[in-house]
């Protein structure tokens, strides 16, 4: 297995093992999702409406959960000088961590949406523009977080922090997110073209995210 | 911190840094891992081909830290608590890369040489202290570098893991490798090299 898989498998072990944080994010997910129709009322219209943006509202804030052990660990355990001392690149490190982590944390979210779109009375066609923008979307959430996550590595609660640095990076991706959703519902609005951003953002956070990662985690050491 | 360190080492050699608590040798040691930068100076590392007669031996020089040269054993050890012993080893040789396959071990030998053969399945959180420093020295075996930078490798380890690091350090230097090892105990091999932190420096202690 070449470093890169297993830094992957290692970070999607490490948050579904006893301990970590994947199934907290997933039923914080569905917490926040059931809450809402018991505030909001029994009005199946206004849930069918409001219904997408209380999926991502709640897919946002599940995704910024169990960041603060992405890389809070390994500066507790030693593992971060160890992966620095390896000689494999600092950037790709991040990359695999962040990918190991959203398949822990943000692929459940994504499969669990349509179930929880059935909750708040979404029609068929909304529950899959939701998965859609959802699966295009989250990688974005974690890989933006991820730079948090780095930033705050060497902070003993870091975990409020990386919510308060991270989220107004996040709100663009939920409103274009929540825009494709009501895209596809309602007919003048457009829905491939902020699908079309959500990819881009997440392309972007990509190739950005974990630069500045890494960035972060050797200023960390220092 | 400290400054006017200078020294060389060729395969074999073994360097040995004392001195009291605070008087910069973790912080020495750090600084030849490339995880802290110097405020002035350089530090070089370049490896020659194997004398041996090894001619398809890459030479690989570099400026500041070579790539994959080095492994460190720092006082945190590294080692995931909710992971078995074999997978945390199997984890670092994936990212170390196993190199000479003449040298480094494979895992269950490692754990073996360590004296955590019969423990290879067990979660590393059950683990004492010693049986932790052990597991950080098989990290060192499963993969194949020439520099070892060792920080107070004898800590928490028994008179029988005395005995064993200095085997392993032993055939380290014998194989061609290089060590730098910071402690304020005498290790169970002579070295060839002594730096004072405290008398040779002037560190502020």
């Amino acid at each position: 297995m070449s470093g890169f898989t297993s830094v992957v498998v290692q970070t999607a072990q490490l948050s579904l093992r006893a301990g970590g944080g994947a199934l907290v994010g997933l039923i914080f997910f569905l917490a926040v999702v059931t809450v809402i129709p018991f505030g909001v009322g029994p009005d199946l219209n206004l849930l069918a409406r409001i219904g997408p943006a209380i999926l991502w509202i709640g897919a946002l804030l599940a995704s910024l959960l169990g960041l603060d052990r992405l890389f809070g660990g390994d500066r507790d355990d030693g593992a971060l000088d160890l992966l620095i001392v390896s000689g494999q690149p600092l950037t790709l490190i991040v990359l695999a961590r962040a990918i190991g982590h959203w398949l822990a944390t943000g692929l459940p979210i994504v499969i669990a949406a349509p179930l929880l779109g059935l909750l708040l009375n979404l029609e068929p066609l909304a529950l899959a523009a939701m998965t859609l923008t959802l699966l295009a979307g989250s990688p974005a959430l974690t890989l933006i977080g991820t730079v948090g996550a780095a930033l705050t590595a060497g902070l003993a609660r870091g975990g409020v922090m990386i919510a308060v640095l991270v989220l107004p990076f996040t709100v663009p991706v939920m409103i274009f997110g929540v825009s494709a959703v009501n895209g596809a519902i309602a007919d003048p609005d457009p829905f491939i073209a902020p699908l079309l951003i959500l990819c881009a953002f997440t392309l972007g956070a990509g190739v950005l995210g974990p630069v500045a990662g890494a960035a972060a985690l050797r200023l960390a050491l220092d | 911190m400290f400054s006017g360190v200078e020294f060389s080492l060729v395969p074999g050699e073994l360097l040995t840094l004392t001195g009291p608590n605070g008087s910069g040798k973790s912080s020495l040691l750090r600084l030849l891992a490339g995880l802290l930068r110097p405020a002035g100076g350089s530090i070089e590392l370049s490896l020659g081909a194997k004398d041996g007669g090894q001619s398809g031996r890459a030479t690989a020089e570099a400026e500041g830290q070579s790539d994959d040269l080095i492994h460190y054993l720092g006082h945190l050890d590294g080692l995931k608590p909710v992971f078995t012993l074999h997978e945390n080893l199997a984890f670092w040789r994936s990212l170390y890369g196993a190199g000479d396959d003449d040298i480094a071990l494979s895992i269950g030998d490692a754990a073996t040489k360590v004296g955590l053969g019969h423990l290879s399945d067990l979660p590393v959180s059950i683990f004492s202290a010693g049986q932790r420093r052990r597991a950080s020295l098989a990290r060192l075996l499963t993969a194949a570098r020439p520099v070892w930078l060792l920080d107070e490798p004898t800590a928490a380890l028994d008179a029988d893991g005395e005995a064993m690091l200095g085997g392993l350090m032993g055939a380290h230097l014998a194989s061609g490798g290089m060590i730098v090892a910071a402690t304020h105990l005498a290790l169970p091999v002579t070295p060839a090299q002594t730096i004072d932190m405290a008398r040779d420096l002037g560190a502020a202690a």
